[in-house]
């Protein structure tokens, strides 16, 4: 079995937090549509904290990320799809 | 293992679950951004900070409370897992307090104060009622499940050699600080 240590899961904490911040403060400056893009992108980075190191997917078996991975992409796409269909009607 | 791959794999539906919700989400913020944009004003960034803030720390406590089952350490596993608990009860507080105070404004979905604010608004509260409602409620359900773990531990029924159980409860709440991540920026970053 393989334990983390305590360390780093507070380590990973502290970033997460750190990255939190970051967001707060990025969507405080007017960027137009690219603060929303800057928001989202670091929430990406903090859920792969959290599923690689919190969910242990860093130390399971291959297959289980390359589930989560399919997942994301089959939410991706129905957002995709959709929002093209709005677009073009 | 089996069990394991189950937790995954409800996981998975509960992904399917609350990203149905986010397309509902892109497509109405998409056909109404500026009311979007304006009405996001209206909700407390810093309520919003601390919530995200409290989720973080308590899956920290959550995973580390394994760390410390694995190493035989059943009374500090029990203290990390009365610390989770009290901070998803600090976050269900904060929620009381910001839907408090919009209900009292009698912004809420249904409420003709709302309905006079325009398409927009409605889309965006109902939005907001409805998809920070059921992460609550899982919030909620996560917290029941945390119990009983904490109960099986305490009784010896979940030990440093069999915590799979233990292990699932730490994905579900995982789960849950993994929705909130994106509900944040979402309702309360988009201004």
């Amino acid at each position: 079995m393989h334990i983390i240590p305590y360390r780093t899961f507070l380590y990973v904490l502290a970033l997460l937090i750190t990255l939190t911040l970051t967001s707060v403060a990025v969507t405080r400056i007017y960027l137009g549509t690219l603060t929303v893009a800057a928001a989202l992108l670091i929430a990406v980075v903090k859920s792969s904290f959290v599923l690689r190191i919190f969910m242990h997917l860093k130390f399971e078996n291959k297959i289980y990320t390359i589930a989560v991975i399919a997942v994301i992409l089959i939410l991706c796409l129905v957002i995709i799809i959709t929002l093209l269909d709005y677009l073009y009607r | 293992m089996a069990s394991k791959t189950g937790m995954w794999l409800f996981l998975f539906t509960e992904m399917l679950l609350f990203g149905g919700l986010f397309v509902v989400y892109s497509v109405y913020r998409y056909r109404n951004s500026v009311a979007f944009h304006l009405a996001a004003n209206e909700l407390s960034v810093f309520i919003g900070t601390i919530n995200t803030i409290i989720l973080l720390t308590s899956s920290t406590t959550i995973a580390m409370s394994i760390t410390a089952m694995q190493k035989k350490n059943k009374k500090l596993s029990l203290i990390l897992l009365g610390i989770t608990i009290f901070l998803g009860l600090a976050f269900l507080v904060n929620k009381y307090f910001e839907w408090g105070a919009h209900i009292r404004e009698h912004i809420y979905p249904g409420s003709s104060v709302l309905a006079s604010r325009g398409q927009g608004d409605v889309l965006f509260y109902g939005l907001y009622f409805f998809m920070t409602g059921l992460h609550a409620l899982h919030i909620i359900i996560g917290l029941v499940f945390i119990g009983i773990i904490t109960g099986k531990i305490v009784r010896d029924k979940i030990t440093f050699d069999n915590y799979v159980l233990h292990e699932n409860s730490g994905l579900y709440w995982h789960l849950v600080d993994l929705i909130w991540i994106f509900l944040f920026p979402l309702f309360y970053l988009i201004t």
